[in-house]
């Protein structure tokens, strides 16, 4: 399952990198969709800062959205869904593989979008380990339910429209849990607010996504 | 002795619709059976249910002794099916398609080379992104990685579809070749003058149903001689 899922993952990897969809329309959209927050609110740095960590998973969110249909694009074009399937190829490894490659995507367009609200909203890093573990765990959880939905609306005709609508309800906890998070690391949280234990939430919805993933994908995958 | 594709009453669905409605069909080792008969007769899904990704929800239906019915993936890694769509991806290069379709099969990534070199896909073509190559160079870049896995079941579909008169010859050698190998080929085809002299079984299919079979004697072609000129021979061995 292992080596599939390094197999499928390297080969998203490098179709991405080979047609620079990710660095050309993804991250400049992530970094847009953040300027334009930043003229919503008039430059006003005083609200920008408290409302940055909201903004940063919103524009990670939307960003994903846009990772995942590119991911399930891919495997749609010529015939490639059935060759992915005649090839043997555990399907959790699929899974898996194609969670991963769209991890490290959205690594580092968070990456690309934290120096980003750094520098436009003029915020303060205060617990970096809290932080970067809300990051991976949300990753993980967007990750994994980006690309089961995916592959649902995948084989359906509707699927640009239909991805969004599917997949923004189910991973709104990501978005409660990661923001809440790092309102708590940011030092813009109410008072009380346990960072760690939002981080839980986000961390829980991740792995009942993978599982659900790894069990579920077979059936995905010769049904849709 | 167990034939090595063998269908008894098989029946399958595609959208509620049965496009197998009990087939028929035995096809044994190192035979090259060709299926012919008229558009929605039925060839193209007895080839996917015999490649284990069209569900015979009723009947029988084995291929190289593995039960489809009860478990359709049994058999994916150790059968080939060149289909309508190449199934490459169009951002990837040529070498990159290959390779990946290989490793995939978990068939070693050694052969890819032979393989693109007997197709004429190396030099400038071995690193050109699939989208930019015509529809038969496409058609040339799957049979390459077929022809490097080298399985033991071909499922070809129109295998002869948008390829020009050297890579007639160099596919009509491979499936000579495959066949001399103990594979076994099943080639659905309109081109009667072209798939027929490979036959040595003709199986005409109408309405979901096998009509008919007659056995035939496969004729030698020139294909036969370029293909192993081209070194055909070296690749799948």
């Amino acid at each position: 399952m292992w080596r599939d899922a390094a197999l499928v993952g390297a080969k998203d990897l490098r179709i991405e990198y080979r047609s620079r969809v990710a660095t050309t329309q993804v991250a400049p959209y992530a970094v847009l969709v953040l300027v334009l927050f930043g003229f919503a609110f008039d430059q006003n740095h005083t609200l920008l800062s408290k409302v940055a960590a909201g903004l940063f998973w919103v524009a990670v969110l939307l960003s994903s959205l846009l990772t995942v249909q590119r991911s399930c694009a891919i495997e749609s074009a010529d015939g490639a869904r059935d060759a992915l399937r005649l090839s043997g190829l555990d399907p959790a490894g699929i899974f898996l593989g194609k969670t991963l490659a769209i991890m490290a995507q959205l690594f580092v367009l968070e990456l690309v979008l934290g120096i980003g609200v750094v520098v436009l909203f003029g915020i303060e890093l205060r617990d970096p380990a809290l932080l970067f573990c809300s990051c991976v765990a949300a990753t993980v959880g967007l990750a994994a339910a980006g690309t089961l939905y995916g592959m649902i609306a995948s084989g359906l005709k509707v699927r640009e429209t239909l991805l969004p609508l599917l997949v923004l309800p189910v991973v709104a906890p990501v978005l409660l849990g990661a923001t809440q998070t790092w309102m708590a690391a940011l030092g813009t949280a109410s008072a009380g607010t346990d960072g760690w234990k939002w981080l839980s939430l986000v961390g829980g919805f991740a792995v009942i996504y993978v599982a659900a993933g790894t069990l579920a994908f077979s059936i995905l995958v010769e049904e849709s | 002795m167990e034939p090595v594709i063998r269908f008894r009453s098989a029946v399958a669905l595609a959208g509620g619709f049965p496009v197998l409605a009990g087939v028929d069909l035995d096809v044994a080792g190192g035979d090259v059976a060709l299926l012919r008969g008229s558009n929605g007769a039925g060839k193209t899904s007895i080839l996917r249910a015999a490649a284990g990704i069209l569900r015979v929800v009723s009947g029988e239906a084995a291929v190289l002794g593995a039960d489809l019915v009860c478990d359709q993936r049994a058999v994916r890694r150790r059968v080939g099916l060149l289909g309508h769509s190449s199934g490459l991806y169009d951002d990837l290069s040529v070498t990159d398609n290959v390779r990946f379709s290989l490793r995939a099969a978990g068939a070693p990534a050694g052969r890819t080379g032979q393989a693109l070199e007997v197709l004429g896909l190396l030099g400038r073509l071995a690193d050109a992104p699939v989208r930019s190559l015509s529809a038969g160079q496409r058609r040339r870049v799957a049979l390459a990685a077929l022809v490097a896995r080298d399985p033991e079941v071909w499922l070809l579909d129109e295998p002869h579809a948008g390829l020009d008169a050297e890579y007639r010859d160099v596919l009509d050698g491979f499936i000579r070749a495959a066949a001399s190998r103990g594979r076994t080929v099943l080639v659905a085809s309109h081109e009667a003058e072209r798939a027929e002299p490979l036959a040595n079984r003709i199986v005409t299919v109408a309405g979901g149903v096998v009509v008919g079979v007659e056995l035939v004697a496969a004729q030698q072609t020139p294909g036969q001689q370029t293909a192993a000129s081209l070194g055909v021979a070296t690749v799948v061995a």
